[in-house]
This record gives C-alpha cells, structure tokens and sequence, in this order.
C-alpha cells in the first residue's frame, strides 16, 4: 500500500529508458516498411491475375503494373496511418494501448494482470531487426495484447521493464501482506535441454509426414490452367498408348515394379518433408531455467522465444509414439495455466531421453514415477465390463450381418459372422492389455496417471494444484462397485477411470488433504 | 504465512452453521438435503414445461379423430403419465439424490439420479462465488449457490436449492477464507 516503495525500485532500471517512458509511445517506424512489403505481397496475386487475363492484348501488363502500384500505394498509406495511430504509454500501474484509424480503441492492461511477455519474430521482421510483443494475461479467445513492431533492443527492454514493474507491485503486495520480498537476482540461465543439428536429423527420421502430397496436389490444380500439367500427363499418356505392346508384354513384372518404386517415392518424400519440418520448427532448439521461469527458443525462419514461468506449470505430461518408444525416444510438454492448451506451445522436450527429462521435470519440482511406487490399477469388474462394451458392438454387428447375409447371400454367412466376431475377441483382448498397462500412483506430492500399451504417456500433476476432486458412477459402476475420480487440473484435464471405490474416495482424502493446507494465492509464490 | 487452518475470529452467521454441521466432510456420513421448496420449484419448472406438450397432445388427438388408428385418448394418456411422472416422480427423485455436505474449509455436493457426481472443492481453491436467482427461484426463495475453480474440470460447480438466506451465509463464509477473490 506504501506510495514510497516502489521509487527505489525504479533506480535500477536503467537511466536511459526510464526518463520518456510516462508518455506515449509509437512502435518502430521500420514496421511501415513491413506494412509495405506485405502490400507488395498481397499485390502479387491481382498483378498475376489481370497480366494473364489480358495476355491477349498489349496493355494486359501495363494495367497489371497500375492495379498493383495502386494497392501496394494504398496498403502502404494504411499502414503508415496505422503507425501513426498506435501509441502505447507504459504507466505506473498499467500498459495501455490506443489504436484505431477511424475508430479508436483503447486498452489498458494491469501489470499484475500480465503472466508473461514474449516475443516473436517473423521471417520478415527478422531480417529488419524487428520483433513482435506479446503480453499474455491468460484472458480466454487470444484476446491478448500484442505489439507489433518494436525494434529488438526496445522490444528487449520492454519486456525487462515490465517485469520489474510487475515485480515491483508483486513484492509491495507481499510486504503489505508480511511476508519476505523474493530475490531480485538470480544467477545465470542453466541450460536444460539443447538440439544440435545430429539429433534434429534422429527425430527427422521418426517425423514422417505425408502432407506435401496434400500440398502437391493442390499446386497441382492451382497451377494447372497456366503451365498446362494435363498437357503433360497426356503427353505421357500418348507414349505409352504408342507403345502399349510392350508396356503389356512386360506384364505384371512392371506393375508390380511401378508400385514399389511409387512406394519408395511415397516413403522418400515423406520422410524428407518430416526432416524439413524438423529442422525449420525446432532450429537450435535451446531450453534454459532462467530467473523467470524455463525460456524456450527455437525455430528457423520464424524464431520464437517464450518463457514459461515455473510456478505457472501445474502438471507435466510424458509422451511418445509408437516406433519412437522401442528407440527409446520421449516427448515432455508442460501443462500450464494459459489458455493455449492443447497446442504445441507447451512442448519443452520435443524428442529426449528419460534421463534427459529427468532434470527437466526436476527443475519444474517433479519427479518421474518410479517403479517401486504404490502402483494401483483399475478394478477387475472394470476391465471386464469395459471389455464386454468394447466387444458387444462388433457381436451386434455379426448378429445384422449374419441375418443380412442369411436373408440375401447364405454362402457368405460363415465370412459375415466370422469377421466382426474376429473384430470382438480383438477388442476385448485389447482391453485387457490395456487395464495391464493403465495405472496410478500417489506419492507424498504428486499423482500419477499412465496408460498406453504401445506408446505409454504419462501425466504427473502436483497434489497441492489441484483445484478440485469428483468421484462419478454411472449406473453400471454404481452395480459393480467402481468410479471415475476426476481431478481438477488448470490447463488440462486428469481423470482416474475405473478405480474401485474404495480407493477413489482414498485417493479423494488424501489429494483434499494436501489441497486445503494451502490457499491458492500462495502458490503463485510457493 | 497467515493461518488458514483456522476459522476467522468473528463469528458470522456462517459460523453458527458450520458449527451445526460439524467440521469434516465424511463420506459415509449422512448429506444436508437442500430446501424443501427446490422439489416444489423443480415440480413448477416441469410443469410449465410439460403445460405445452400436453396442449399439443390434445389438439394432435382432437385432429386426428376419426383418423387415427389408435383408439381415442392413447395419445393424451400416454403424454399425460409421462408429464405427471416428470412432475411428481422426477422431481422428488431428483430431490433425494441431491446433497451437500459443508466444513469449515471444503464443500461436498452430491448429484444425479443415475449418474452419481459427488465433488469436492476445497474452499483454498475457489476463485469467485455466485448466488444466482431464477425468477422461479425467487418466489421460493432459494438460490443457486456456484463456486468457481481454476480446473479445467469443475471449472463451476453449482448448488441449486439452498435458501436464499442460507446461500448468501454460506458465501461469505467461503469468501472469508479467499484471500484475493481472483487470480
């Protein structure tokens, strides 16, 4: 509450940024240019459109020249307005933002309110030294407050700026409240997980992707009406039709030749395409513990820097794929109070070994569930029933398939039934395996949750960022004695299916027990 | 570190009640059943809705007489046992099913009729209170009691049919023990 605190603090930003900070301020005047090259960007497309439209006559290229000279001069104007009529003030309390060509807009964000500050560089701002701010308050929708261009060292400085203010008013509300202000300094960033260029090529070739072929053929169509691809494919046609005696006397050998060499493209350009992706999206992939929490940066053409900070992850989860697991080979991602979940953005160890996620987690107070841990299962009754459910649809489907086929074809009556019966025994074996691999533990801090027969996940919460406990019984759980305790995870979702009741509502006590002896503002500072 | 085991010092009306309901929720123990005019609020909200239903029935029946070749009145009959069983039937059902259970420092609901849900929200975890009242709820005087957390799951979780004056005690006993209302 004291006016006088935070002056001292102020002191240490540095001189130079403090004294034209209360005014308004415009963003860097490079981001015109950027304004401009992307008006020249969306010129390209019009300019293409009327030059062949009127390849015919002379002028086609002229007017296509005017109409783009037109629109880049437009876009450019607009976007030169729109720099002139965005200004942001970084005040005492908030940052605020007005905006707005003809109608204006103006926002105000409390630092208290700001989780984090991130920047981002696409190609383009890259190459003039520019980066995009973002401020995430964690409102829902992508509503959040983005600043689009600063100039590096300005965009740098603000982020440190607003951290000290943040912090600043976080440690006057903690003294008001008697506690002990936190650190201010803190040593260097650790690095926790680096990618140089060899494992990047490991992970590439797990990454298979056969979405250029999407792509491809989508050119394909675009691109047909100007360069004629179908004249090409008749061409091609046409030659083999000359010699069709030959293509058929060569026979089966050749067919069977061209599909395996169609695979082998197939196999070839889809690994190269996962490889790309690799390598453009996890570019010198670094992740560090820093004072603010883990710093993510990676990225090739669009390099982007986030920092996640540590009391923020409520729960981490443990994946993998099928083919990756047998290598050994694990994903790690955070899950997080930010409303982005389910996206990637989260993801601190995109491909790693255990003993590579173990100090991972451990940094983020985690610890991997070991095997000597009071593993429990899901009830037996479960498994069954879940088996019998699984199965009961595809022995519904034999029963209509064997009456179809008695009433119209007897002869396949035996292939009619045997198939989804086949389908039924898989399903249920399939559960079964499953209740093997599905599992949970509590220790004195965390639960536990894994599951998965090929490619085990697991999902480790913190007891004490739990925000709620329910235990559910349908009605035929309520017959056999079993529920499903879900937990009230930020971020994400953790659920225990199956447990017997007795041991959901042990597993309800106990997580309770840790959750009431904290209240939830401390563990922002916890 | 402020205690937060403890019960605020002054005694507000919510303490009284929480004296009465003794001081840990207990599974096996017997739930606080919600106010008796929920079932009458539940009862009057199926009616009115029912109302509209049964209106079409009869001017289906009156329609088609002489048409149909169902005999006169299986239309109405069966609309008629199926909105007296959602009157009489399923609000008293949803009644029994329905319960809560309050410490001094977490509440326990309990719902449905076939698919049991029994929740419970520390109140360290609450982000903020609502007491809500339909206009129905109104004139029975009850209120809707919802705690809000930052889960994921039960991001809300409500209490339909507390007496209005009993919600508003039982809010700001819950909000005594938040110490900033948001996050």
């Amino acid at each position: 509450m004291s006016v006088t605190a935070p002056a001292p603090r102020s002191v240490s930003v540095p001189v130079t940024a403090t004294a034209p900070k209360a005014q308004p301020q415009r963003t860097a005047p490079l981001s015109v240019a950027i304004g401009l090259l992307s008006s020249a960007q969306n010129a390209i497309v019009p300019i293409a459109l009327v030059a062949f439209s009127n390849s015919g006559r002379g002028y086609g290229i002229l007017a296509a020249l005017g109409i783009g000279a037109a629109i880049i001069v437009i876009g450019s104007f607009f976007s030169y307005l729109r720099w002139r009529r965005l200004t942001y003030t970084i005040g005492a309390q908030d940052i605020r933002v007005e905006s707005g060509v003809l109608s204006r807009a103006a926002r105000s964000v409390p630092y208290e309110r700001i989780q984090d500050v991130s920047l981002e560089q696409k190609l383009l701002p890259r190459l003039f030294g520019l980066v995009a701010v973002k401020f995430e308050t964690g409102a829902g929708g992508g509503d959040d407050l983005s600043l689009a261009y600063l100039t590096e060292d300005a965009g740098e400085e603000l982020r440190q700026l607003i951290r000290e203010r943040r912090d600043a008013q976080v440690a006057e509300a903690s003294e008001a409240r008697g506690e002990t202000p936190g650190t201010v300094e803190e040593p260097a960033a650790e690095t926790l997980f680096a990618m140089g260029p060899e494992r990047l090529f490991t992970f590439g070739l797990f990454e298979f992707s056969l979405a250029v072929f999407a792509v491809l053929a989508g050119l394909a169509q675009y691109a047909d009406g100007f360069i004629e691809i179908g004249d090409a494919i008749d061409l091609a046609g046409s030659w083999f039709s000359d010699r069709g005696e030959e293509v058929a006397a060569l026979g089966a050998t050749l067919q069977i030749l061209s599909a395996l060499a169609g695979l082998f493209v197939v196999f070839i350009v889809g690994s190269a395409t996962g490889m790309i992706r690799v390598f453009t999206r996890e570019w010198n992939f670094l992740l560090e513990r820093t004072a603010r929490g883990f710093r993510r940066r990676r990225g090739l053409f669009t390099r982007t820097d986030v920092v996640m900070p540590i009391h923020r992850v409520q729960g981490v989860m443990i994946g993998t794929r099928a083919l990756r697991y047998r290598f050994g080979w694990h994903n790690l991602r955070f899950v997080s109070l930010a409303q982005d979940a389910g996206s990637s953005s989260h993801v601190v160890a995109p491909f790693a070994r255990m003993e590579e996620i173990r100090p991972i987690i451990a940094a983020a107070g985690f610890d991997l569930p070991r095997e000597d841990a009071d593993w429990h299962r899901a009830s037996k009754r479960y498994r069954t029933d879940s088996a019998i459910v699984d199965s009961s649809i595809f022995i519904l489907t034999a029963i209509a398939t064997g009456t179809v086929a008695l009433l119209i074809a007897p002869e396949w009556l035996l292939f009619a039934v045997l198939i989804p019966l086949v389908l039924a025994a898989i399903a249920a074996g399939a559960n079964m395996l499953a209740w093997r691999f599905q599992r949970h533990a509590l220790d004195p801090s965390q639960v536990i949750v894994t599951k998965g027969v090929l490619s085990p996940r697991s999902q480790i919460a913190t007891r004490l960022k739990l925000h709620s406990a329910e235990i559910v019984q349908g009605p035929v759980a309520r017959l056999r004695g079993y529920a499903t305790v879900h937990l009230g995870l930020a971020g994400g979702e953790l659920a225990i299916p199956g447990v017997p009741l007795e041991r959901a509502r042990e597993v309800r006590r106990e997580v309770l027990e840790t959750i009431a002896a904290t209240d939830f503002s401390d563990l922002e500072t916890a | 570190m402020e205690t937060t085991a403890q019960p605020a010092p002054n005694a507000s009306p919510g303490e009284a009640l929480i004296g009465q309901l003794g001081n840990i929720v207990d599974d096996d123990a017997e739930l606080t059943k919600v106010h008796p005019n929920y079932k009458t609020a539940l009862r009057v909200h199926a009616a009115l809705t029912a109302i509209p239903i049964v209106v079409g029935a009869m001017v289906l029946e009156g329609s088609l007489r002489g048409q149909s070749p169902l005999p006169f009145g299986v239309i109405i009959g069966t609309v008629v046992f199926l909105a007296v069983l959602l009157i009489v039937r399923l609000p008293s059902r949803r009644y029994l099913a329905r319960g809560y259970q309050i410490s001094s420092d977490r509440l326990r609901v309990v719902r449905g009729i076939l698919w049991r849900s029994d929740t419970v929200v520390p109140f360290g975890r609450v982000q903020h209170i609502d007491v809500d009242q339909g206009p129905l709820e109104r004139f029975f005087d009850i209120a809707t009691l919802t705690l809000h957390t930052a889960g994921n799951h039960n991001a809300s979780v409500k209490l339909p049919g507390l007496g209005h004056a009993l919600a508003t005690d039982m809010r700001e006993q819950i909000r005594a023990h938040i110490k900033r209302e948001s996050m």
